[in-house]
């Protein structure tokens, strides 16, 4: 299956290019839109592994949502961009060794990594193959029963994240006039109208 | 495994020509247009006159709260398929989980509802 190799080779390299490019890009929005194009190549390469139900729902969060949110963020912080290389360099020996650490500690985590013997049965016992079931259902099957704590910490978690949103950007402003329909349903002709009854000649 | 990839073979041509294509077009008027660029022609313009403005202009933070609570819900739909496609199988425990955790989010909805969050002035 040369293709599939082909495919593989391709999302790959273009996702690491836009990887680089995103910390690389001058202009934020840009580093946004490569963001953007390192998802969908993610997606495609999730689609290559088999799991598409992860594929898509990459491209509908995080590229329908997460990447909108940020660009959001970038719009709503007002970076001036000449500001902001003049440090770039000044950051590069913290972050390389930061950098170094960690490519260090994921070098020594891959090569002292071994496989227990009785992982390979432990994982193919729990996945239904996919001539059996295609993998949003394998999903669906355990995610609502076998991890049921996990799932409800996830609507916890989305609850704190929506009620936290709300209690840290949201002001009241002062001075602003609503549309009250109950208000403007519930008024008679005497309270707004008022008939004077004017003598000819003097003017109210 | 294979045949799953094989029924993606069309997407992965039609992303072909799409790049393909894309590709043709911008280095086709490189090549074949004339260039004569100058300082005019490459300034940004609104429509005629000079511009105000820089067009990053700051964003208000209302729609940072707007995208959020977007991001939350499409969440919860997002958990909602594959508990539709399996819905046969996980019999009464599955549907209860379900309803446990719309519930939760229904309580954060009608929390932002009367914060006024929905609320756009």
């Amino acid at each position: 299956m040369i293709l599939s190799a082909l495919a593989f080779y391709g999302f790959s390299t273009v996702a690491i290019a836009a990887g680089v490019m995103v910390i690389s890009a001058r202009n934020p929005v840009h580093s946004v839109l490569f963001l953007i194009l390192a998802f969908f190549n993610a997606a495609g390469l999730f689609v290559l592994m088999g799991a598409e139900f992860l594929a898509f729902i990459l491209v509908i969060v995080y590229v329908g949502a997460v990447a909108v949110l940020f660009m959001f963020v970038v719009m709503m912080l007002d970076i001036n961009v000449v500001e902001m290389r003049q440090g770039f360099l000044q950051y590069l020996p913290i972050g390389g060794l930061i950098g170094t650490v960690l490519l260090l500690e994921l070098i020594f985590v891959v090569t002292s990594w071994a496989v227990a013997p009785e992982s390979g049965g432990l994982l193919a016992a729990k996945a239904p193959a996919l001539t059996e079931a295609h993998n949003t259902e394998a999903l669906g099957r355990l995610l609502y029963t076998k991890y049921i704590y996990l799932f409800q910490g996830a609507g916890m978690v989305l609850l704190l994240a929506m009620v936290g949103a709300i209690v840290l950007t949201l002001r009241g402003r002062p001075g602003v006039r609503r549309q009250r329909i109950g208000h403007q349903v519930r008024l008679r002709r005497d309270d707004v109208v008022e008939i004077k009854d004017v003598p000819t000649g003097t003017g109210i | 495994m294979q045949e799953l990839l094989v029924q993606y073979l069309p997407i992965l041509i039609f992303l072909g020509i799409a790049v393909g294509l894309a590709v043709l077009m911008v280095a086709a008027s490189l090549i074949v247009a004339q260039q004569k660029p100058d300082r005019e022609k490459l300034s940004p313009y609104e429509c005629g006159f000079d511009p105000f403005e820089d067009a990053r202009g700051r964003f208000d933070v209302r729609f940072y709260l707007v995208a959020i609570l977007f991001i939350i819900f499409d969440l919860e739909v997002a958990f909602l398929f594959p508990w539709a496609v399996a819905f046969g199988d996980i019999g009464a425990l599955g549907l209860w989980s379900m309803m446990v955790f719309l519930a939760v989010l229904t309580i954060g909805f009608v929390y932002e509802w009367k914060k006024g969050a929905l609320e756009w002035e």
